[in-house]
């Protein structure tokens, strides 16, 4: 093995977690038995929700489309296995609230029957990157490292020039294991995705990140790309650190090129896409198939055999974790995503989803309650290990004040909430959600402005309406007046004269009447 | 010689700067009240005259006149207070019907078995969110509705209610970080 050409860099702060990624690490991507009822949230990525385009009771095979991508950002939603649809409801899902959003339920019928699938595009070198990424739109393919952003919107590059795809297989958070054995098992899947990403994003170069801790993954990658003979695939091994995976922190690491504040990789001319989007992008073009499916790594002391499993997605995490051997006693948490970044799950009733990619089930040792915080001392260890390089404090402090305007001058949003912060606190200050709840009232702030600015202007034209029909009104009114007015100035009002005419013709048959009627008396007498 | 060399001096002076002044207030001359403006986008544009004026903008202009309390403002609660309070240089005070503040944001709905479409609701709705037409049913664009209210009094058979918002994954915001009681007790000092 080469030695390593280029330097890594090192962001600033991170931290050295226990990785605890063992129990899972070591078990084979096992295939997920077909659940017979499968949910299906119409919300499972960035952007708009999808639309619906079946019913209660269609019938709907294997890899069917059930809902349409509503938006430029927006992604479709495919049958992960045939059966019928039995409702569209509110159904319970995966998400901090513990809300119930609209989901798709279907029942499987177990013979897993394929729909007709578009044809593959086994000579993507050949074919136009806007032909590829309207592939990867109908997959509904979104970024499964956990961000869930619809890959044909981050792969349309239009107008910009990109020179380095990264991929991202640093999977840095303890816990999670499935990028770790997707590379081990499908590295050829791995590197044919990454270079169709290429290919669309129009890069010299890709440079995969993946972090020290995945020797058997590193071997594998390594032989596919010596195999493929590809000069332009570097692999690049970092050392162990949280957050690596981090989509800037992994740029810089491999680069050393910081992506400013309010960015994107793209404005220095990158793009990143995790491993897990790279195989489901070379499933979509070279097999031609939907994202219906994903790993996801189910693991924690609580649950019996750890391990991965490739899932359809709508299975619900109950089922999933029976297939695990069920929960152990001593089971206090379930969490979905890793310990870090994760949130608690109010329910196991909740589906898989395209950006599941792990659950712990946890005891109360693993993952205890939090404790009653102290208040800060400004030690500043926060500000040591920020990733992103803010000012966790301050954020803090103006948080709690509500001093919104004052969290985005100290840049809240550069915040990636990877959790280091409250990791290090010896206050225990509970400092993620401090951030989280400011984003989400500065989120709920922006909405309601834009409603107010859409009602004043519904306003102001009902205004403006009432106004011109009053207008009109009046017009119409003053016409109807100038007429009357006018007239009687022109001589004789017609009407007059006419019931003048009339009288006059009246009175003219009454008088030959008169004249003719003692004649025809006498002729009578 | 030289106090009417003085005089003629600052006379003259005073001349050209008045002329200037007055060419810039002609020149420059801005429609409307902009202060005005700036407190009637910080209004939630409900229309629903609970401040006791006939919609925002009324509202919005008795305060730069500085006629109206900042603190009349119900479906604003208190943020819309500070806001203004912000902008205007003025004290925060505390809501004048905090009842009001505190209800939940509601849309209207019509129920439509009873209603015997009158038209008196639409002519009430202040941004057009009622769809309908004489002795046709009428019904709320829930999506334009702003909870003014306002159409619930004109309707002869009662058959408007306000329904509350519900919470949805997108709308949820994370509820405030329980302040421990010790910060509480140590005062933040």
């Amino acid at each position: 093995m080469a030695e390593q050409p280029t330097p890594i860099w090192d962001f600033h702060g991170g931290l050295h977690v226990d990785d605890r990624k063992a129990p899972s690490k070591a078990s084979p991507i096992r295939e997920a038995v077909i659940p017979k009822r499968l949910q299906l949230p119409l919300q499972q990525h960035i952007g708009r929700h999808a639309e619906p385009v079946v019913r209660a009771g269609d019938p709907v095979l294997k890899g069917q489309l059930i809902a349409r991508a509503s938006d430029y950002v927006s992604a479709n939603i495919h049958a992960p296995t045939s059966g019928m649809v039995s409702e569209i409801a509110e159904l319970p899902i995966a998400h901090p609230s513990g809300l119930p959003a609209l989901s798709i339920m279907m029942e499987a019928d177990g013979k897993d029957r394929w729909a007709e699938l578009p044809e593959p595009i086994p000579d993507y070198q050949e074919a136009d990157p806007a032909d590829l990424r309207e592939r990867l739109r109908w997959a509904g393919i979104v970024g499964l490292g956990g961000a869930v952003f619809p890959t044909s919107v981050k792969t349309n590059v239009t107008g910009k020039q990109v020179d380095t795809l990264i991929i991202n297989a640093a999977e840095c958070e303890p816990y999670i294991t499935c990028d770790d054995r997707l590379m081990q098992e499908q590295p050829a899947q791995v590197i044919a995705g990454a270079d169709i990403l290429r290919h669309i994003v129009g890069a010299s170069r890709i440079l995969i990140g993946i972090e020290d801790n995945k020797p058997e993954a590193i071997t594998a990658l390594r032989e596919t790309i010596d195999t493929r003979g590809q000069r332009d695939i570097e692999l690049r091994i970092v050392p162990t650190k949280y957050p690596s995976g981090g989509e800037k922190q992994l740029i810089y690491l491999l680069t050393g090129v910081e992506v400013p504040s309010h960015g994107l990789p793209l404005d220095v001319g990158m793009v990143c896409q995790n491993v897990a989007t790279a195989v489901a992008v070379a499933e979509a073009i070279l097999q031609g198939r939907p994202l219906i499916s994903r790993v996801v790594t189910v693991t924690g002391q609580a649950v019996a055999q750890p391990g991965n499993l490739q899932t359809l997605i709508g299975t619900p995490v109950a089922e999933l974790i029976e297939q695990c051997g069920g929960y152990l006693p001593g089971i206090h948490k379930l969490i979905m995503g890793g310990p870090m970044m994760g949130f608690g799950l109010h329910s196991d009733s909740v589906p898989v989803a395209k950006g599941s990619n792990c659950f712990i089930a946890a005891t109360e040792a693993e993952s205890p309650d939090p404790v009653k915080p102290s208040p800060c001392i400004r030690c500043g260890e926060c500000v040591k290990v920020c990733p992103a390089q803010l000012l966790p404090q301050q954020l803090y402090w103006y948080a709690r004040a509500r001093d919104f305007d004052k969290t985005q001058d100290h840049h809240l949003f550069d915040c990636i909430e990877c959790g280091c912060c409250a990791y290090v606190c010896p206050a225990h200050i509970p400092l993620v959600h401090y951030y989280r709840f400011a984003k989400t009232e500065i989120w709920a702030m922006e909405r309601e402005r834009e409603k107010a600015e859409h009602a004043r202007r519904r306003h102001e034209f009902r205004e403006a309406r009432l106004k011109r029909l009053e207008a009109e009104r009046k017009a119409k009114l003053r016409k109807k007046k100038e007429a009357l007015a006018k007239k009687p100035a022109s001589g004789k009002d017609p009407k007059k004269a006419a019931i003048e005419a009339a009288m006059q013709r009246v009175a003219a048959k009454k008088a030959g009447q008169e004249a003719a009627d003692p004649a025809s008396e006498n002729e009578k007498n | 010689m030289s106090v009417l060399l003085t005089i003629v001096t600052i006379t003259l002076l005073a001349a050209v700067f008045g002329l200037l002044l007055g060419y810039a207030s002609v020149r420059f001359h801005v429609e409307g009240d902009p202060i005005a403006d700036q407190v009637d986008a910080l209004l939630p544009q409900t229309q629903c005259g609970q401040c006791g004026y006939a919609g925002c903008r009324p509202y919005a202009e008795a305060i730069a006149k500085g006629e109206a309390d900042i603190n009349l403002c119900a479906p604003g609660g208190e943020t819309t207070m500070i806001a203004l309070a912000d902008l205007l240089g003025r004290d925060p005070l505390p809501l004048a019907d905090a009842e009001a503040a505190a209800k939940p944001k509601s849309v209207a709905r019509i129920i439509e078995t009873d209603c015997i479409g009158c038209t008196l609701c639409l002519q009430a709705c202040p941004v057009d969110a009622i769809l309908g037409a004489a002795k046709q049913m009428h019904t709320v664009i829930e999506e334009e509705c702003t909870g003014c209210e306002l159409c619930v009094p004109p309707c002869p058979v009662e058959c408007i209610i306000m329904v509350p918002i519900k919470e949805t994954p997108e709308t949820w915001r994370w509820p405030f970080p329980e302040p421990s009681p010790w910060i509480k007790e140590a005062g933040n000092g």
